[in-house]
């Protein structure tokens, strides 16, 4: 007898995973989006969990949550509401309440919504759908996954904890079922995960087999899905990556192209560490890592191997951005090249740890001592994070000045498909070295006189011996001045090197109606799928909207001006209360804009995003 | 070889005159040249302070940085780049107070750095206000009724920091100076040669006790790897052993013999003797200069490179493309 009552062919659907923070709901949102990659979908994720490693079970505050989207076509964004949610407790389904579609489907294991549960969640009646006003308007899946785990693994041996730690394989086995996924992919990828441990891979793969096989006996009168394989995607090799391995790739890639050694020097700060830990993992290709004893020391190693010749990078996040701002100060004076990370979260101060923000924006273009141009680039999607680091390197060490990428939590730990690259086909790297003929005449002021960029002498090379230092230099012999003149002309060269490289920059592109567009969408870093989502969901429905998406901050873009003076309506949107808003408006003159702003340590939603822009084109 | 002046950069030594600075400096250019290493292989580091311009005055590579950071710029300068000899040039205030911290890490790690703390008591450059190192109840700008601060004593921070060499030299004692840097150029580690330096403007005599010409022999004593602890203008005086205390004894007075002398052991890993003679006082005994502690350990930056080395040798990937091929991948 055929179980399955129907199939639904959807263009997109989004699935949330959410439980306790030891539930394993991340491994498991992990696996079932790369499944689907494999198979052919588009896929964006969005890890969202609490800053406590082990919150107490069952609560409220101890919920994680794992979202992807996947579909067959412009999956820009994890998608808003759920179309299908996995609530491993009681906690699960009240903070997820909201973002459920309208019927849809909701899995739970009926084993984990008890009464001692119930209370745990602060549920006041047995009835937990009621209560939150779910009972008719979503689909309920009830699986007792606690006992079907242990009955899976009756024969295995295994102690009760170890049993229940391998629930989220029944439910990944029901929700490979609901979306009609084979599951000898996820069999292979568990493979690569247990390879090492035998036992646990044996365990892992008998409870998967048999939750697909559950739902597949299961006589429910639920339809499952199918999603077609993409086919806007480039033709190519694609693989998952989420921004901060991305990130660390990146500067892989650079250092290579570059020739040069790759040196990290960084302190543990959430939502950066993943960086820091993928390159002390890599050092087969010959990345150094240190872990310092502070941020200070973090960049401070790093300006100091930039001195003495490396790719030189650090990471961190905003609170490490503070402490590292003389150093980077200094690093503007000593014109060496550095890559400086800061994956943003919620601020101020400690703030929000693991939460997403855009909120470092002006403390990275302004947030140093003295008139202290840099370069400022944000990354804008988890793959993009390894171009734009890239470029981040390839503009330090061929203009000799330190470069922030802006990087957040919702990139970071988020990923999406990553088309892979080859070495060959990536942008020359020429680190801007002294000349030859300069041997016995070199000093710290030396540079090219048309684009103002300082030449690069290391230690070790004879003839070149010079001093650099923090305080004001002569611009033409190197040593200490505080002469006024020379002063001004110091500080012209230092802007004027920042401003040239305009030049090696691409112009920001317009998208969506280009020509004709009532309103432009402004935005930068990590929004830009949703605003590309708004955007061309209100061009469907007949809307005339354009997006600007900026990833080259300071310096903007030459056709910036020309971009923002073009359409009737301005919005920036931003995940702070507008400082890229304010940043254009004392770049650009003579512009109206509006500001879509948020901080709720939350990526926007794209349905917010088009009532928002639908107010501005009706004002 | 070298000479003195092949280290001497073309700027003006702007140290105040009669400042201890200038004989370190001299030194300093001494040592180099003794040691032999070219100045194209040389760096030479420094924070923010008087001691902290001395990158300016040698032919070397040098980067005058920020304050207190000299040691962590340091640790990434020869961390990257273990072929070169990377000095640290620092002061009380740079190394022990807005730089403690890196300071303690950089002995911890064991960075194969050749570290000078000038130590006069005193922040001169901003025109006089006491250190961590000023004596209790010391008088200055900032402490106008005296310091309520206990000092450090730097030999203390370095043993906790499980330093592997600790050296002493007063400035105007240009043998001991010379000799105490070249032993911690040749240690394989993190090498702290304290100096102690008179700062004529501000801190004039701190370590006048000592410096006194007169009785500078009685007062201090110059150690020596693996010879018998003797000091005294008639190098007639020695230390011994008194319970768990040392105790200065003069040879030939109640039965004492040369034997019955302390030997001195640099390289003992135990540093609790080090310490006892690092933190000797007068007037019962004498100021302790010299190498105190030398002591052999791998070094942070050997350890570093040999780690990746040993990685490389084993793994298959050697590069970004091998990298890129070794990950889960699809074709769409």
């Amino acid at each position: 007898m055929d179980t399955k009552t129907s199939i639904t062919a959807l263009d997109n659907v989004v699935v949330r995973f959410s439980g306790d923070s030891g539930d394993g709901m991340q491994l498991t949102g992990t696996l079932f989006s790369n499944l689907s990659a494999i198979l052919g979908n588009e896929i964006s994720t969005f890890p969202d969990f609490p800053a406590e490693i082990r919150a107490p079970q069952g609560t409220l505050g101890g919920v994680s949550g794992f979202q992807v989207h996947l579909g067959s076509s412009k999956v820009y964004t994890p998608g808003d509401q759920a179309d299908v949610l996995v609530a491993m407790n009681p906690a699960a389904l009240k903070v997820n309440a909201k973002s459920i579609k309208k019927m849809g489907v909701v899995i739970i294991d009926t084993d984990s919504f008890e009464k001692q549960d119930l209370e745990k969640a602060q549920f006041k009646t047995d009835n937990p759908f009621e209560e939150l006003g779910l009972s008719d308007t979503v689909q309920i899946i009830p699986v007792p996954l606690t006992q079907l785990t242990k009955d899976s693994l009756a024969d295995f041996g295994m102690d009760n904890k170890s049993v229940i730690r391998s629930k989220n394989m029944f439910a990944l086995g029901v929700v490979c079922w609901l979306f009609n996924r084979p599951i000898d992919q996820a069999i292979h990828f568990l493979g690569n995960k247990f390879g090492k441990k035998p036992d646990l891979l044996k365990a892992n793969v008998k409870v998967l087999t048999d939750g697909y096989n559950y739902g597949n006996n299961l006589h429910l009168n639920i339809s499952t899905f199918v999603i077609d394989k993409s086919h806007s995607m480039p033709k190519g090799t694609y693989t998952s990556i989420n921004g901060n391995k991305a990130t660390a790739w990146g500067l892989i890639a650079a250092a290579e192209k570059a020739g040069l050694k790759l040196f990290l020097g960084s302190y543990p700060i959430t939502p950066a560490t993943d960086i820091m830990q993928e390159l002390a993992l890599r050092k087969d290709v010959g990345a150094m890592v240190v872990q310092v004893e502070d941020e200070i020391s973090g960049v401070c190693t790093a300006i100091g191997a930039a001195f003495a010749g490396c790719l030189a990078a650090t990471s961190t996040s905003g609170p490490g951005l503070s402490l590292k701002s003389e150093a980077i100060g200094l690093t503007t004076m000593a014109e060496l090249p550095l890559v400086v990370i800061d994956v943003m979260r919620g601020g101020p101060s400690t703030g929000m740890p693991t939460k997403t923000e855009q909120t470092d924006l002006l403390q990275a273009i302004y947030g140093r001592n003295g008139e202290s141009p840099i370069v400022v680039i944000a990354a804008s999607s988890p793959a993009d994070c390894f171009e734009f680091t890239y470029m981040a390197s390839k503009i330090a060490l061929e203009h000799m000045t330190p470069v922030i990428l802006l990087s957040d939590t919702f990139l970071a730990n988020g990923s999406s498909l990553w088309k892979l690259p080859k070495l060959a086909d990536m942008p020359a790297i020429t680190p801007h070295m002294v000349p030859a003929e300069l041997k016995g005449t070199y000093n710290v002021a030396k540079r090219d006189e048309n684009t103002k960029i300082r030449y690069w002498a290391i230690p070790g090379m004879e003839g070149f011996e010079h001093r650099n230092m923090g305080l004001e230099r002569d611009n033409q012999t190197g040593s200490i001045s505080t002469q006024p003149a020379n002063h001004a002309i110091m500080t012209e060269n230092r802007a004027q090197k920042i401003k040239n490289i305009i030049e090696v920059i691409p112009d920001v592109t317009v998208e969506g109606c280009a020509d004709d567009a009532e309103l432009l969408i402004v935005g930068w870093g990590s929004t830009k799928g949703h605003l590309m989502s708004a955007m061309t969901n209100l061009n469907a429905q007949g809307h005339k909207i354009a997006l600007a998406h900026f990833n080259y901050i300071a310096p903007l873009p030459k056709n910036t001006a020309d971009v923002l003076h073009k359409y009737p309506k301005v919005v920036v949107c931003e995940l702070n209360t507008g400082q890229f808003a304010t940043y254009l408006r004392s770049q650009v003159e003579n512009v109206h804009l509006y500001q879509c702003n948020k901080v709720e340590g939350q990526p926007f939603n794209v349905s917010e995003l088009e009532a928002n822009f639908l107010e501005i084109i009706n004002k | 070889m070298f000479t003195a002046k092949d280290f001497k950069s073309d700027q003006y030594v702007r140290f105040c005159p009669g400042c201890g600075d200038h004989a370190v400096v001299n030194s300093l250019q001494k040592a180099m040249a003794e040691l032999g290493i070219a100045p194209h292989q040389t760096v030479v580091i420094s924070g923010i302070g008087c001691s902290s311009r001395m990158p300016h005055y040698l032919s070397t590579y040098g980067f005058n940085t920020i304050h207190g950071r000299g040691a962590a710029i340091a640790t990434g300068v020869k961390t990257s780049h273990p072929e070169l000899t990377v000095w640290q040039m620092s002061g009380d205030g740079d190394c022990l107070a807005i730089g403690g911290n890196h300071f303690i890490h950089s002995l911890r790690r064991n960075v194969n750095l050749n570290i000078v703390l000038f130590n006069n008591q005193i922040y001169g450059l901003t025109k006089g206000q006491y250190s961590p190192t000023s004596k209790k109840g010391f008088v200055s700008k900032s402490s106008p009724y005296g310091t309520v601060e206990r000092p450090f004593r730097p030999a203390e921070l370095v043993f906790g920091a499980r330093g592997t060499f600790f050296a002493r030299a007063l400035d105007v004692d240009i043998q001991t100076t010379v000799s105490s840097m070249v032993a911690a150029a040749k240690h394989k580690g993190a090498a702290l040669v304290e100096c102690l330096v008179n700062c004529i403007i501000f801190n004039n005599g701190a370590h006048g006790w000592i410096a006194d010409k007169e009785h500078r022999a009685d007062r201090m004593i110059v150690l020596e790897h693996g010879k018998p602890m003797i000091f005294g203008a008639e190098r007639n005086k020695g230390l011994v052993l008194n319970g768990w205390n040392l105790k200065a004894v003069t040879i030939g007075e109640n039965g004492i013999t040369e034997k019955d002398i302390l030997v001195h052991d640099a390289h003992c890993a135990d540093d609790t003797l080090h310490k006892k003679l690092a933190l000797m006082e007068g007037p019962e005994l004498p100021i302790a200069m010299g190498v105190i502690r030398d002591v052999e350990e791998e070094s942070y930056d050997e350890a570093v490179n040999r780690q990746i080395a040993e990685v490389q040798e084993k793994s298959k990937i050697h590069c970004f493309d091998d990298l890129v091929a070794s990950c889960e991948k699809w074709e769409m």
